[in-house]
Formats: structure tokens, sequence, C-alpha cells
């Protein structure tokens, strides 16, 4: 197991590599970094010129690729080239927020989904089917700046007419420097965590109903029924042992994906997380803030898809990575 | 005689599909003595795995419908059993044993597992020592080598033949009086099949349990069974001791099917299978189901006005449901030197 | 007693009877007198279809989405930049046919919205189409050369698969903003959306390829080409056809997102997209957001349940009841 987990980082390295240096050259050539300075009429050319050879922006792509490389162990990611902020600092209480939203919306869903999708298939065909399953198919055809939208003038509405604040329609805090687990933080989170819960809820409970079907009409179940179980350890011990497997895989695949920040949702809400900070960054061309968020958005999904892929092999014996 | 351990009276069974209403069993009627060996032959879609699933109660009842019958096992009607009795003697009194040994375990649990809950299901006091060692006496029974460390391995681990041999291992865990296989080898490579038969016969031994034999190779038939019913279209068509049917069939369509095999020890030029295929099942051709491709019929109305009956052919243990069945009199079958138990392939 | 029958041959194609398949051959059939139609595989799918209740719906659905669109001229009671100060944020109202409202222009928002739907399907049609066809051509590629061929290719289905659409999306469609926007989203819509159909296709076409009529063709001489048309490729347009119909779904609502934030199709050109963007930051025109967003919504079901149809229609391997 060591050995497949030490080769698949191992796999994983070139192919950081070759990506974030695609993505540099993408960004460095067609991004217009110092362009505030070049558009200030008073900003004389030799500060231009300094600065650009400070950035190295007057030396070779593969030259700058390094110098960027570099920036990313010793100086973490080192300076925006238009703010002359460190980078670091920001996006780290990005992550931190993210998480926390992406955390708690995947925990929820998943319970949820997978209790409905157990149910649903339980009861194949009833009303709590044909309820949850409708649901599933709008939920997941909704995009999620819809629904994002629609929360936000529901409760917008709310507190125009009834004067009272239910949930909060942007932002993270109320005031400046909120704290992570206030109550108003989690007044002011609810929406975009119901907004996220309600898409992933609706991939887990379909998915966990389709893979629910699939096992229990499947020989072993035939099987175990036929040894005098009773319907319950059926389906707990054998049909949900096996469906929960690639439910496993897909969930924590979903983190990885969720953790580039729901870019959408952010925005909509104006969260300070990934998705947001990254959409920022990218309007203003920010070259080397975009890039930060691009390796750790890489980084981060080739740790989950490894997660997936040891989950698997951990809950499936057939598996084995010897 | 002594009295049957089973006795199936009029059972009738239908599914309902999209396509209609499926008549998967058409009131059949058979019993089976303790310690005996039925075989029940017949093509795919006979009703012949239908007529045991319906006993256990293994049929999903929205498609599927017990339309009428009663199953008296040892004096209790099992079809108007509830859930929970039912539940008591499946996999203790009655046993099955199914055909695919690929799909039939559970892969993420380990065999050992698997065999242990066939026991402390019905008898939950068990210590799990006991229960351990109950279940490696099982697997060394049945012939899985080494069978303290293959008891703690995963299905993935066994091959066809021994996970085959576990799933008998299982069946029997619990000194079942029925075991009903539903063509245990038919998944299985030919030499494999031979050692499964071969579990199947030291486990008959053992346990002294009346075995349902399901399959759809005579050949088979012909080395396990005591009694034989063969069934078409959801009806059994005859019934009566293997020697009498492999000598003198007096079903058309059984002797179609002996005629189709292949004799070892005959030149043959063309092979004979039975014209045309099986009919559908939710619209049977009117009469006797077999009456299309039947070579005795040749268009007489009777056929196709009357669902004949089973009626005595030759004593009563020997039965047939044909109108014509006494033309077959006389009629040699390819088989009619006596049929030697464990002379088969 | 029973004559000698020919050789065992492959068995004849069931004989129809009362619409129903008969267990007698053809022969034996109409040597009774009976009718028998023989029907082909692609009858089957079309009736299956048809019975499809929510497949219907969706199809009725569509029709009547995508073809206000498609006839947006003469649909629409305005054009989509018909600016109008006096009328500056109505809500949807019977007046003036202004029936979704309008917008902070004055423009008539129902005729925005039906322009949109027209972009907005123009971009999903042609990517899906587009994709479809790439795939197709890679799969089949793939599936039938094997080798080193597939391998590359297979990494590069991968690579892609894992990168986040949005993310690599938002970042080129940033910096190649403004150059032939639509044309652009297309083409890198069209980048992302081509893999599912390679992977199919491939995974057909690897199967296929070691089945016999494979072999007998090519010992005829069948020329590659020739053999991946004819006898490889009708077996991969069940999952074809489905997917290529999701993906108009996939394709409508990734361009939605992008326009939504701003950096795809952008205004005064509607879609869907950009249209619920201008609702933003102002609770009080919920219309502005909520109805392009509905109609985004409807449009997104309405290809799924018909895209479910044909998935029932094209692929019966559903679960059969065992009789």
């Amino acid at each position: 197991m060591l050995t497949f987990i030490a080769r698949r980082i191992l796999y994983s390295i070139p192919v950081l590599v070759v990506s974030s240096f695609i993505s540099f050259t993408f960004v460095a050539l067609a991004g217009n970094p110092l362009a505030n300075l070049r558009a200030n009429p008073r900003v004389t050319p030799e500060t231009i010129n300094h600065f650009e050879h400070l950035y190295h922006l007057d030396q070779s792509i593969f030259v700058r690729y390094a110098y960027w490389v570099e920036s990313i162990f010793t100086q973490k990611f080192g300076v925006s080239l238009l703010s002359g902020q460190p980078i670091w600092p920001d996006i780290s209480v990005a992550i931190g927020h993210t998480l926390q939203i992406v955390l708690i919306a995947q925990v929820l869903a998943l319970v949820l989904g997978v209790a409905v999708g157990i149910y649903s298939a339980i009861k194949q065909y009833s009303a709590f089917d044909y309820t949850f399953t409708s649901f599933s198919f709008l939920g997941y055809a909704m995009p999620t700046f819809w629904l994002a939208a629609l929360l936000q003038l529901a409760f917008t509405d709310i507190y125009l007419h009834w004067h009272v604040r239910i949930f909060y329609t942007s932002g993270l805090n109320s005031g400046a420097g909120g704290s992570n687990w206030s109550i108003d933080r989690f007044q002011h989170i609810a929406l975009p965590v119901i907004t996220l819960a309600v898409v992933s809820f609706a991939l887990y409970s379909r998915y966990m109903r389709a893979t629910m079907l699939d096992v229990i009409n499947s020989d072993y179940v035939r099987t175990a029924r036929a040894k005098g179980l009773p319907e319950r350890s059926v389906i707990m011990r054998h049909v949900v042992r096996n469906a929960l497997i690639p439910i496993a895989t897909v969930s924590a695949l979903q983190f990885g994906a969720l953790l580039a920040g729901a870019i959408v949702t952010e925005f909509v809400f104006t969260l300070d997380g990934m998705g947001y900070f990254f959409f920022n960054r990218l309007s203003q061309s920010d070259t080397y803030s975009v890039m930060a968020y691009l390796m750790i958005v890489a980084v981060s999904i080739v740790v989950f898809n490894l997660i997936a892929d040891i989950a698997y092999g951990f809950l499936d014996p057939r598996i084995r990575y010897d | 005689m002594a009295d049957p351990l089973l006795s199936i009276r009029d059972l009738t069974v239908e599914f309902r599909t999209d396509d209609g209403i499926v008549h998967a069993v058409d009131g059949i009627s058979y019993d089976v003595l303790p310690g005996e060996t039925l075989g029940i032959v017949g093509e795919s879609g006979s009703g012949k795995s239908v007529s045991t699933l319906a006993l256990l109660g293994l049929i999903p009842q929205p498609p599927g419908r017990i339309v009428s019958g009663t199953a008296t096992f040892k004096g209790t009607d099992l079809l108007k059993m509830g859930k929970q009795e039912l539940r008591r003697f499946r996999g203790d009194e009655v046993a099955m044993v199914f055909q695919d040994p690929m799909t039939s375990l559970n892969p993420v649990l380990r065999i050992g597992f698997q065999l242990g809950e066939a026991i402390k299901t019905h008898y939950p006091k068990e210590p799990d020592d006991k229960v351990k060692s109950r279940v490696v006496e099982l697997l060394r029974l049945v012939g899985v080598p080494n069978p303290d460390i293959r008891v703690n391995q995963y299905p993935h681990e066994f091959s066809g033949g021994m996970r085959q041999r576990a799933m008998i291992a299982m069946s029997i865990a619990n000194s079942p009086s029925l075991l009903i296989a539903d063509e245990p080898t038919t998944a299985l490579d030919v030499t494999i099949q031979a050692q499964v038969l071969e579990v199947l016969k030291t486990v008959q031994e053992e346990t002294r349990a009346a075995t349902i034999l399901i399959t759809h190779d005579l050949g088979i038939v012909a080395e396990m069974c005591d009694r034989v019913l063969v069934m078409y279209a959801g009806r059994i068509v005859e019934s009566g001791d293997v020697q009498t049917i492999f000598r003198s069939p007096r079903h058309p369509y059984t002797v179609g099917l002996l005629d189709s095999l292949p004799k070892l020890t005959e030149d043959e030029e063309w092979l004979r299978p039975i014209p045309g295929s099986p009919p559908s099942l939710i619209n049977r051709p009117s009469g006797c189901a077999f009456h299309p491709r039947c070579f005795l019929s040749q268009g007489r109305m009777r056929c196709r006005d009357e669902v004949p009956e089973l009626h005595s052919a030759e004593g009563q243990s020997h039965r047939a449901a044909c109108h014509f069945s006494d033309e077959l009199i006389g009629h040699a079958s390819k088989f009619s030197e006596p049929v030697e138990a464990g002379s088969g392939s | 007693m029973t004559e000698p029958t020919a050789p065992l041959q492959a068995s004849p194609p069931p004989a129809i009877i009362d619409g129903m398949p008969a267990a007698v051959p053809v022969d034996v059939a109409a040597a009774e007198g009976l009718e028998v139609t023989v029907r082909s595989q692609w009858w089957y799918a079309r009736h299956r279809f048809l019975r499809h209740r929510l497949a219907m719906i969706g199809l009725v659905g569509l029709v009547i989405i995508f073809g206000a669109g498609a006839l947006a001229n003469w649909v629409a009671p305005y054009t989509f930049d018909q600016i109008d100060l006096n009328n500056i944020l109505h809500g949807p109202t019977t007046v003036g046919h202004h029936y979704f409202g309008t917008d902070e222009v004055g423009r008539d928002y129902l005729s925005r919205v039906i322009y949109g739907v027209r972009t907005s399907a123009e971009v999903g049609l042609v990517v899906a189409v587009l994709s479809t066809a790439f795939g197709l051509v890679v799969g089949a590629i793939a599936g039938y050369y094997r080798g080193w061929v597939d391998n590359v290719i297979m990494r590069i289905t991968d690579l892609v698969l894992t990168i986040p659409v949005l993310v690599t999306l938002l970042t080129v469609a940033a910096l190649l903003a403004g150059k032939g926007s639509l044309w652009i989203i297309v083409a890198i819509l069209t980048a992302f959306f081509w893999t599912p159909i390679a992977r199919i296709v491939r995974g057909v076409f690897l199967s296929l390829r070691e089945k016999e009529y494979v072999e007998a063709a090519k010992a005829v001489g069948a020329g590659d080409l020739r053999i991946m048309f004819r006898h490889m490729l009708p077996n991969t347009l069940g999952p074809i056809v489905v997917n290529g119909t999701l993906a108009v779904a996939d394709a409508i609502l990734t361009e939605a997102f992008l326009s939504f934030l701003g950096f795809g199709i952008k205004p005064p050109t509607p879609s869907l997209g950009n249209l619920a963007a201008g609702g933003q930051g102002n609770p009080q025109d919920w219309w502005l957001t909520v109805l392009p967003g509905l109609v985004l919504v409807l449009i997104v079901i309405c290809v799924n349940f018909v895209g479910d149809g044909l998935r029932d229609a094209l692929d019966p391997q559903q679960r059969r009841v065992r009789a």
C-alpha cells in the first residue's frame, strides 16, 4: 500500500510540473502584469524597467517559471505583481473559509444523500421515492447561481418584510474581523452551504439509490435472503456495505473538486473564499496570484484523487494495491 | 411408501411485466420423499427454478405473484406462512444452492463470516468458537483444501469450483432436510462439474437430505437423480424414475430431449434439435403448450384444444401429459440400454 | 421416427404473431396461414422511446423553447436591444406585452430571454455536435488501433477529466477575452466535452475488435476505415446519441456559468447566463435573474428527460423480470 502511494505521488510530480508550466506560460504571456504601473502616467520608464527586472519579466519564460517555482518554496508564492502584497496570507485565509463551507456542505449532503438513497431504493416506486427522485433531478438541473440567487432573494425579502434576519445573504461576517465559529458566521454561511449541499445531495442520493438498486438485485443478496437473514441485516450488512464503496470514491473526488472553491456560489454571496479569490485576481489579470491558486487546486485534486483510490482499496478487498 | 417430505399441489406463479402477464408456473404438483434426489429438467423459461424459489418466498412479490397452490413441508404449508416464519425455514430446514458461484457470494465479506452467518442466523446462542470450528469442518467436508486458512479469505481468492463448494457447505451448515440445488454446475467447467457433483453426493450421504436438483443437463440427471420431472412452459409434462424415463419416455418433448443428446457410442451425422424455440410465457399456445413443435401431434385438433393432464403411463409412478402418449409405447429411445448410475460423462 | 433435420443452423428470425414474438419458425407459421411481419431493431427503439412519457414531455418542452429561440425574429415581441427609457425596470406585466418585465434600460425582457435562448442553444448544439464528432474519431482510433496511440489518448483524456472545468475555462476565457468571443467559447467548451464520448466509443471499439465478424471482414480484405464505419460504428450510435443529447444541456449550462461570471458571451448579445447576471445585487428586480435561470432549468430538465427516454429506448439492458 505504501509503495502504491509513493508511486502515485511520484507519478503526479511530472504531471504537476507539466500542467503548471503550461498554465504558467499561458497566464504569464496572456496576462498583462504591471498594467497598473504602465497605465499610470506618473510612473517613469526607469521605475517600470526596475520592476521588470525585479520580477524577471525581461527574461525567457523558462527562467521566469524557474523563479516562480522557487518562489513557491522560499517565499510562499511570493508577491502579487499588481498590489505588491504577499500572496500567501490572502490565499491561506481564503482556503480556510472555503474549507469551512465545503466541509459542512459535503457532510450534510453526504449524510442526507446516503440516507435518502438507501430509503428510496428500499421503498422503490413509493411516494417517498418519487418525491426525492424528482427533487434530486431538479437539484441536479439547477445551476448553482440560480439557486443561490433564489435563496438570496427569498431571505432578503423575509428581512425586508418581517425585519427578521434568519440568514445573511452576503459576506462572511457582519462586521470586520469576525470569528470563524460564531453564530453570526453560521448565519452568513448558511445559504451558501445550503446551495452547495443541494447540488451535492442530488448527486449523492441519486448515485446511492442507483448503486443500492444494482446491489439489491445481485445474486449474493439473494443468497443472503436464502440463508434466512432478516431483511434488515440483508440491507445493512450486505447491500449498504457494498453500495457505499463507490460513494466513498465519488465524495472524495467531489471534495477535491469543490476545494477549487465553488466559484459561482462565492461570487453570488461575496464570500472571501478560494473561488472569490480566483475570480477577483483573474479579473485583474493578477498573474502570480492566479498561478498560486491554480497550483493549490492542482495539488488538492491530486491529493483527493489519491485519497479516493486509497479509500476504494480499503473498502473493497478485491482491490489491493500491492 | 414413506410420507413425502414436501408436497406441492397446484402451484401457479405468475409475473406482471410491461408486456403482459408471464405464466411462469401453471398448476404443478409433485412430491419429494425424504432422502431422495429429484431432478427437475427443462429448458430456460420452463419454470423449473421459479417453482422452488416460490417455496422459499424468494420471488419478489410486486412483479411476481403466487396465484394458488400449497406446498406442504413436514406438515406446514410454506406458501401460507408469514415472512418471519418462512425465514426460520430458509437456510435451516430448507436450503438452496444457486447457479453462479462467481456472483453468489458477497465480495467484501470473508468466507468464514458468510458461512458463520448461516449458522448464527438460526442459532444465535452458539458461541463464536464453536461456529468457527463448525465452519472449518464444513469446508473440509466439501473438499476445500487448507480450510483453516481459507476460512479467512475473501471470495475472490477462491476459484469458481471452490466457491461452489463453499456455497454447498453454507447450505448444509444447519443440516437441512431438503436441499435445493438450482443448476449448481451450469456455470462451471466440465471437469469442475464432475467434482462439484461428487461433493453434492458426499453431502447427501452425510446429511441424508432430500435433494431437488434443477438442471437442463440430462447427463447430470442420469448420474445423480432417483426420480425426474420434465417441465415445459410452466407445466410438468412427464415424471417418473430415471431408469424408466430414459428407457421409455412417454412424452414427445422428453423424446426430443433425449434424441437431441449426442450418443457417444454411435455414429451420428446430424444432431437432432427440437425444431422451433420455447414458447412465450405470456402468450402460450392453446391446449398443449408443446404442440407447435411436436412431431407426434401432426396437427391433430385435440392437441390444440385440450390441455393434457398428467396421467399414468406405466404404473403409478410414471406419468406423462400427452393425449397420445400411448403411441410412444415401443418407441425405443436412444438410451434403451439400462442406464447405470455413475457411468455418466 | 423423427426425420433427421438439417445440420444445426442459426435460428430463423422469430415470427411475430398477433404482435407477440412466437416460438414458431417463419416457414412453419406461414404454412399454417398466419400473418408474419419481421420488425427491425430501430422499430422497437422508436416504439420504446415514444412510450416514454417523460421523454415526450421533455421533447414537447424543448420544441417549444428551442423553437421560440430559433424563430426569435418572429416570436419575440421586441428586438433584444430596443431601448425604451420610459419603461425602466418594470416587473412582469401584461402592459405592452412585457410578460417578463423590462431591464434597466427598458428593453423587453421576454424578447431578450428568447434571444438569449437562441444564443445559448446555438452554443450548446454546436458544442455538442463538434465534441461528439471529435470524441467519436478519437475514441475510434484509440479503440481500434490500441497500443501506444491508445495509451497516449487515454492519458490525455484522464488529464482533461481531472481538470476542474470551470477553473480552466475561466482562465482561458479571461485571458483570451474579447477576441471573437463566441467561437472561442465554443472551441474551449468543445475541448472539454469530447472526452466522455471518446471513452465510450473506445470502450465499444475495444470490445468489438475481437469479435469474429471484424476478423472475417479483415480476412475478406476490408480496409480499416470500412471496418470501423460499417461494422463497429453502428454499435456506438446508442450511447453516442444519449451522450450527445445530454451534452447539449451540459454545454448550455457551462456557457451560462461562464457568461454569468462575465467571461463568456458579452452583452449586448444576450445569453441566458449574462442575462441572469444582470439582476445581481438588486433583489428588488428579481425577474432579471430568476426568469432566465428558470428557462435554463427547464431546458436542462427537458433535455434530461429526452436523454433518459433515449437511453431506455436504445439501451434495453434494463433489469428484466426473470421468469
